[in-house]
């Protein structure tokens, strides 16, 4: 991409991402449940031009649950990322505008929150809500809105001592007019950042609980349950069972983490001229 | 005055432009100093005086080669007679050339003021920066503070203690004075005079005419990212009549103690400036040619202007 | 209905050392009074309290002999010393001066602003121009008092000169009360019909 300024850079990164996202997803929809079906005459096949990620102990094509796997990644990644990234901008603004007894709380409750390792919070409340995909997104949503909120609250404060938004209130604007028209404008930049940058951690967590055993269903075909699967038989030799399916999946994540950091870079103001 | 000596700090043609995105997906060239010509001798105090966001301090970054990456530098700076490279300026900043920055925030927040302004040099001159810290005025626990328990004004001389510590040849002095009260400002200002004295160099930045004319040796007038005219201090005293360029002279016409008479129109932005000399716009003197070319720096009457109908 | 500082003390926290000590201060409508010390005498917190973005530790603000009403468009308008931070970033200047309420354009020629320049961002003009638009927004929100916090010291003479004009022929029209703060003498005596000089003048 040489010969280009870093706002074009960004912007073909953007479209090649959704692009990417958008194939992957409708893919995961388009393909007949008989493309994953098992077939014992095919089982444990090496990759091959039929086969390119070759197939499980169940003859199942691991190309085709891979894409679906990954479907179900992505669907799961953009809603616990988007109701994450939410809670986050209510729980800052909160903070920041509220009184310094619900910010205090607030912040313990993120330092709480924070001081757990997020899997295992992630295990705790997806075992609770009886696993699954809800399970899992709640799980996901309700633990990674942390440090996004502790960033809005910073920004928020640091806005609210602005001078243009006191002249505001003394111009006779309101405390909600003043949180629409000067406030959330402002926050649009760290929430799409922030939202970008949750995104591969969502995946993640998702793939890493599901492998575990505590979050999707094993009959769903979930980037997770492939490589829990694999792991009995990367003994007898089957790599592409674990290989293929997992670097997809960290191909997708890199993706989107240069995304997010592109945005950034395009949003952050101290490097948006360079 | 000192002409007949060798220049300390030559500024030929000087421009700085930067890179910026518009709307969309286009990068503009939007020029902040164009054609700047300055010169600085030993001993004496120069002034640059113009009002404030128009783009004197990029001069300072410039002379110093800390402009942000997305800047571009044309022209010429000399240094001792000797082209300033990027090399150059890495070697003399901090030692050679000194600055006394714009902002609090040039202080590191983590550490306690006394032992900044000693900086790195060994053994730490501490009794001298005691002896200066007492003549400007900060009381004896202020080197045990951090930045953020000083108020603006000691802040301010911490950071002119700094500069002055370093013992440096030329300072570069970034409105040094807002913040500080009078008296605090008129001894921050006469030791920079001292300074002088001693034969070193200050270029005073600033948008406060008033104290530019009291302290400095010469004036250079900052206009639309242009240096218009460089001038004796004492021209100043004497009226638009010793004065060269027609907007030095409606400055001074507009100062409260000399009528407040505003000339009309505006000084021109950044991103449109004027394709020939920039305050032609507003100029009663301009003639065709004013607004298609730059006009060239002049000698007139022991000061450097650049208009063609300079008297 | 003058605006007037009675016995007004002020601290930023409850531990600090009080920025305003018993200070009385009053503006008459019409009146232009000039306010000058050096800094540290708390001339900007006095300007914030008088303009309801403060409240008094102990003292009180009374315009027209009662506070200063808590809602609703203040009647005393400050002017910031620095406008670029008074307005805000992201808007056109349009936006800017439509949040005062009532913006005729007929009117933007008084003020000093040239019709192009309201659909531009505040970074695409100087200090000068966006200062008018501060100015502007004040006066279009139909204040009586207008308090200048410095309001010209960053700009050069003959920009300063242009503003001061807008600011006195307007507060003139509408007899307007004004309170300038300074630390220039010279323009306080050029501009005020009354200076006060709080480091003269010991706290009662």
């Amino acid at each position: 991409m040489r010969g280009m300024n870093r706002r074009a850079c960004a912007l073909c990164w953007a479209i090649l991402l959704a692009a990417v996202l958008a194939a992957v997803y409708l893919l995961g929809l388009l393909i007949p449940d008989e493309a994953v079906a098992g077939s014992f005459l095919h089982a444990k096949e090496a990759p091959s031009l039929a086969h390119p990620f070759g197939t499980d102990a169940l003859g199942r094509d691991l190309l085709m649950r891979t894409l679906k796997g990954l479907s179900v990644s992505v669907t799961v990644g953009i809603a616990a990322s988007v109701i994450s990234a939410v809670i986050a901008v209510f729980v800052g603004i909160a903070a920041a505008t509220g009184s310094k007894r619900l910010d205090a709380l607030i912040n313990w409750c993120i330092d709480l929150v924070m001081s757990v390792p997020h899997t295992v919070l992630v295990i705790l409340i997806s075992f609770a809500l009886g696993r699954g995909l809800k399970g899992l997104l709640i799980g996901i949503a309700a633990t990674h809105w942390c440090s996004l909120a502790r960033l809005i609250r910073g920004e928020v404060l640091q806005l609210r001592a602005q001078p243009y938004v006191s002249v505001s209130g003394r111009l006779g604007k309101s405390g909600g007019w003043i949180l629409l028209h000067h406030l959330l404008p402002h926050l649009a930049p760290q929430f799409f950042v922030g939202l970008v940058l949750l995104f591969p951690h969502a995946v993640l967590h998702e793939a890493s609980v599901s492998f575990l055993g505590f979050g999707l269903p094993p009959e769903q075909p979930a980037i997770g349950i492939i490589l829990s699967e694999s792991m009995r038989y990367l003994s007898t030799g089957m790599w592409w069972q674990a290989v293929l399916p997992g670097l997809t999946l960290v191909l997708i994540v890199l993706l989107v983490d240069r995304l997010g950091n592109q945005l950034q870079m395009l949003l952050d103001p101290y490097s948006a001229q360079e | 005055m000192t002409q007949e000596k060798e220049a300390l700090l030559e500024i030929r043609d000087l421009s700085v432009s930067f890179r910026r995105y518009g709307r969309g997906l286009g990068q503009t060239e939007l020029n902040v100093i164009s054609d700047l010509h300055l010169t600085v001798f030993p001993g004496e105090v120069v002034a640059i005086a113009g009002s404030s966001g128009s783009g004197k301090s990029l001069l300072a970054a410039a002379v110093l080669g800390i402009l942000p990456g997305n800047a571009a530098v044309r022209g010429h700076m000399r240094y001792r007679g000797r082209e300033l490279s990027a090399e150059r300026q890495r070697e003399l900043r901090g030692t050679e050339i000194a600055l006394v920055p714009q902002s609090v925030a040039f202080l590191d927040p983590l550490m306690k003021v006394g032992r900044q302004a000693d900086g790195h040099r060994k053994p730490y001159p501490t009794g001298k920066r005691r002896a200066l810290f007492r003549r400007l005025g900060l009381p004896e626990e202020t080197e045990r503070l951090y930045p953020f328990q000083l108020s603006g004004g000691m802040a301010r001389r911490v950071l002119v203690s700094t500069a002055l510590l370093a013992g440096a040849a030329l300072i570069i002095a970034d409105e040094p004075t807002p913040g500080m009260s009078l008296e605090q400002a008129l001894e921050a200002l006469s030791m920079f005079r001292e300074m002088a004295n001693e034969g070193k160099s200050v270029l005073l930045i600033t948008h406060d005419i008033d104290l530019a004319l009291a302290f400095a040796d010469r004036v250079a007038v900052f206009y639309a990212g242009t240096t218009v005219e460089t001038a004796p201090a004492a021209d100043f005293r004497r009226g638009p009549e010793a004065l060269r360029h027609p907007y030095s002279r409606a400055l001074w016409r507009a100062l409260p103690q000399n009528g407040f008479q505003p000339a009309g129109g505006f000084q021109p932005y950044a991103g449109n400036l004027p394709k020939g000399c920039p305050f032609a716009p507003r100029c009663p003197l301009r003639t065709a040619e004013c607004e298609e070319k730059m006009p060239p720096v002049t000698r007139v009457r022991g000061g450097e202007v650049r208009c063609r109908h300079a008297t | 209905m003058p605006l007037e500082a009675r016995n007004v003390f002020f601290r930023y926290h409850r531990k600090s050392p009080w920025v305003l000590e018993n200070r009385s201060l009053t503006v008459g409508r019409g009146e232009r009074l000039a306010l000058l010390a050096p800094s540290g005498y708390g001339k900007t917190t006095l300007a914030l309290l008088l303009a309801g973005y403060l409240q008094p530790a102990r003292g009180e603000i009374l315009w027209d002999g009662k506070p200063l009403p808590a809602k609703g468009v203040c009647p005393v308008q400050l002017i910031w010393q620095h406008p670029e931070k008074a307005v805000n970033p992201r808007w056109r200047l349009r936006k800017v001066l439509e949040e005062s309420g009532r913006l005729t354009e007929d009117r933007l020629a008084s003020f000093g602003i040239e019709r192009a320049w309201l659909d531009r961002f505040p970074r695409e003009l100087s200090g000068g121009e966006l200062q008018r638009f501060c100015v502007a927004r004040a006066l279009l929100s139909g204040a009586e008092y207008l308090i200048c916090d410095e309001i010209s010291a960053m700009l050069d003479a003959i920009t300063q000169a242009q503003l001061w004009n807008v600011v006195l022929e307007e507060a003139e029209k509408r007899e307007m009360g004004l309170l300038v703060v300074t630390h220039n003498r010279r323009l306080a005596e050029r501009i005020a019909s009354r200076v006060v000089d709080l480091s003269e003048e010991p706290a009662q």
